[in-house]
């Protein structure tokens, strides 16, 4: 596992979306989200402007729509509260498809569906087109503390260190007949969990030992001159 | 459980972003303290471990599931401040990388996973500690009553920030009584693995478990000698 693999939603390629500044990408976002967020919930011509907005510079960066769309199931939690929203809102009531639902909290709904979906895809435009090493340089360049940037760049180095650790652990748990669904089996989870934790803790404690040795002083040279 | 984008109004959504910073500021400030200049690699490995912790689903109740949100549980372990900081790096990663949490939502997601549950946490915990008999056997069950608190209150925070920016017309103390109930319950998956996890942490590698430091460093070295018996 080299420093430089992408993360797990990164899509390789070229496009202008790809090598634009990655500062610049993450202002566009939080810009562009907080427009379509401060949107009032009745104006669809802006939603359809903003949803063009963002399909043409997913267009650009050459990402498949298919290789978003699954990926969007992150939403489904929310969307299934906003499924609910009609039905436990109070006002008038209206019919809709042979369903009496309040008609203020339908519109709520579909402004919250229609608001939630362009920022899931939105987010996952930037996750896609942008590499976590860039990331960290854009969130230096925008003035993040240094602090969370080296927080951050040690996560994101060893996510896959931990999680592939942990599914090991459950692997190994499952064969020998452990169900991590049923509370039986909690306290015997638990403690891998515990494990797991002694486990990062430690590998923390030897990679500060191995930066020292190589002359950590509390700025990461790596991440500011690359 | 993450807030995603447009579910709290604009201004809102701002306040909370303001919140956060200042929050994630003092604890940047405070994690020094807590670990010296060890901080970055051992805040990141921590922030790994509460991701790899949430990836764990429990059952809640009608085939949904909640997972931990580990705020008192990494307050326990590795002390409030730090805590704060992997939480947020946490939510940053997640919200970035991984598209789960809106990304004006940020400040919100901070403020409830990382501030107020860490922040309730380490204070109910900190709490217990004073009350109960001074033992390391009750750091876990402390822990745990922590855990449980913590996640209702998040959810009473929530419930007051949508009454104040939320979007949909919905009967507020219908929100309150949802939103209660069913992080009670998640409070208590919450409570179990957390008192579980800091137990068996505590059973192995005390000196680890920054909840149980003053517990640790009272305990005394004692040498035994073999009683030489004179022939």
């Amino acid at each position: 596992m080299g420093a430089g693999h992408g993360h797990r939603l990164f899509f390789h390629g070229h496009s202008a979306v790809h090598r634009a500044p990655a500062h610049l990408k993450l202002l566009a976002l939080v810009g562009f989200m907080l427009v379509v967020v401060a949107t009032p919930r009745d104006w669809y011509a802006a939603y359809a402007v903003e949803a063009i907005v963002l399909l043409a510079v997913i267009a650009l960066s050459g990402v498949p729509v298919g290789y978003l769309a699954p990926r969007m199931v992150i939403e489904l939690p929310f969307a299934l509260f906003a499924v609910l929203v009609p039905f436990i809102s109070h006002g008038p009531r209206i019919e809709v498809l042979g369903v009496t639902v309040s008609e203020p909290g339908l519109y709520a709904a579909i402004a919250l569906l229609i608001k939630g979906t362009i920022g899931v895809l939105a987010s996952l435009t930037l996750a896609a087109t942008t590499e976590p090493q860039d990331l960290l340089r854009g969130l230096q360049r925008l003035r993040m503390p240094d602090l969370i940037v080296q927080i951050m760049g040690f996560m994101i180095r060893y996510l896959d260190v931990v999680t592939a650790e942990l599914t090991r652990m459950m692997t190994a748990l499952k064969s020998r007949g452990c169900d991590p669904r049923s509370p039986r089996h909690w306290p015997v989870l638990a403690r891998s969990l515990g494990a797991l934790f002694i486990r990062s803790y430690e590998r923390g404690e030897r990679v500060h030992l191995a930066m020292l040795s190589r002359g950590y002083d509390g700025r990461l040279p790596s991440v500011e001159n690359a | 459980m993450h807030v995603p984008d447009g579910f709290l109004d604009a201004p809102t959504s701002l306040a909370t972003g303001v919140v956060a910073v200042g929050g994630v500021a003092l604890a940047l400030r405070g994690a020094r303290r807590e670990l010296d200049d060890r901080t970055a690699p051992m805040a990141g490995l921590v922030a790994t471990f509460v991701f790899a912790a949430q990836m764990i689903n429990f059952p809640v109740g009608a085939g949904t599931s909640g997972h931990l949100m580990g705020g008192a549980l990494a307050a326990v372990l590795v002390g409030p401040w730090t805590a704060i900081l992997c939480m947020a790096v946490v939510l940053l990663v997640q919200g970035l990388l991984m598209a789960d949490g809106g990304i004006t939502a940020l400040g919100t997601n901070i403020t409830l996973m990382g501030l107020i549950t860490v922040g309730v946490g380490w204070g109910v915990f900190v709490v217990l500690r004073r009350v109960l008999p001074s033992r390391i056997s009750m750091v876990a069950p402390s822990a745990a009553f922590a855990a449980f608190v913590s996640v209702p209150i998040a959810a009473l925070v929530f419930t007051g920030l949508f009454a104040v920016g939320g979007t949909a017309p919905v009967d507020l103390q219908a929100v309150l009584i949802a939103m209660l109930g069913w992080h009670t319950l998640i409070g208590l998956g919450e409570a179990a693995v957390t008192g579980l996890v800091v137990g068996s942490v505590v059973a192995t590698r005390p000196d680890l478990v920054h909840g149980a430091r003053p517990f640790v460093a009272a305990r005394d070295l004692e040498i035994r000698v073999p009683q030489v018996v004179a022939p």
